[in-house]
């Protein structure tokens, strides 16, 4: 890995983890018990969108594990870890057939974090009736993922001339 | 209007409909299967440890294995927390659960409260 490219990365973890802290200060707990805005997928859209895959899975798992650390517990990694593959993988899938704008990709992105929180809630809690939670979750992931999607896609419009 | 034009955002919208569609059907088969609770069923780490009856008003300590608690209080035939010892509340924060599948959930503490019907009830009225 470049010299150059190491230091972008970097860069885009610590803007990742301001982005998670940024939540952990201003929850949104108010309206639905447990939401997030997703913040730090604005990071993690660009690094897809301007380096690739690897450098997005390298900075999602590198965050995950980082912001777990700091700012909650080791069980709370698992919810995140779980929520940061399925939405990545999405994402991914989504970006490569090129069919959506970065507002879809981000859409499928904020729903399937919830989904997969709620899959490994299922898997540690040995109870399916957490499901109940699905539809909430689904409408919130889709409202907080237009929001992400549109302020992900003027990022990327800016670096549109830019090398990194 | 011009943005709609564009194929893509024509697909975002498209993929945003059919997420919310979804989420809408899951909903209405849940709330249409939803019958009055018999049972307040606490389920730590996938074990079920105990249940109360909703008739029966009552305020409940639940201790779990990592220190922390949950005030289960039952009142009016709902079951609701209304104190625990993890730091985000989310327990604290949902609403009441009366209604069959309804649940609270704390993470932190591994510990679920569902509510089950009486035809759901293990109890053993014989012994």
């Amino acid at each position: 890995m470049k010299t150059k490219k190491v230091a972008m990365l970097g860069l885009t973890i610590a803007l990742a983890m301001i982005m998670s802290y940024i939540e952990v200060l201003v929850p949104l707990s108010f309206a639905v018990p447990g939401i997030k805005m997703g913040l730090a997928n604005i990071v993690i859209i660009f690094v897809l969108y301007k380096f690739g895959i690897k450098e997005a899975a390298l900075v999602s798992l590198i965050r995950v594990i980082l912001v777990s650390l700091l700012f909650s517990n080791v069980m709370a990694m698992w919810y995140s870890l779980a929520g940061a593959v399925l939405s990545l993988s999405v994402m991914w899938v989504l970006k490569k057939i090129d069919k959506f704008s970065v507002i879809g990709v981000s859409v499928a992105g904020g729903v399937m974090h919830n989904v997969g929180q709620i899959i490994m809630a299922i898997i540690l809690l040995g109870t399916e009736q957490i499901a109940i939670y699905l539809p909430v979750l689904i409408i919130t992931g889709t409202v907080t993922g237009i929001v992400i999607g549109i302020v992900s896609g003027l990022v990327i419009n800016r670096f549109k001339n830019i090398r990194l | 209007m011009e943005m709609f034009k564009d194929k893509k955002v024509r697909n975002d919208i498209i993929l945003a409909l059919v997420v919310v569609i979804a989420a809408a059907g899951i909903w209405l088969f849940s709330e249409v299967t939803k019958e009055d609770g018999a049972f307040a069923v606490v389920v730590v780490d996938g074990v079920e440890t105990e249940r109360y009856p909703l008739d029966t008003d009552a305020e409940i300590r639940l201790e779990s294995e990592n220190g922390g608690y949950n005030i289960l209080v039952i009142k009016d035939g709902k079951a609701d927390v209304t104190e625990a010892s993890c730091p985000d509340h989310v327990c604290v924060d949902q609403r009441a659960a009366g209604r069959t599948g309804e649940a609270i959930t704390c993470l932190p503490n591994k510990t679920v409260i569902t509510i089950e019907g009486p035809s759901d009830s293990e109890v053993d009225f014989v012994s």
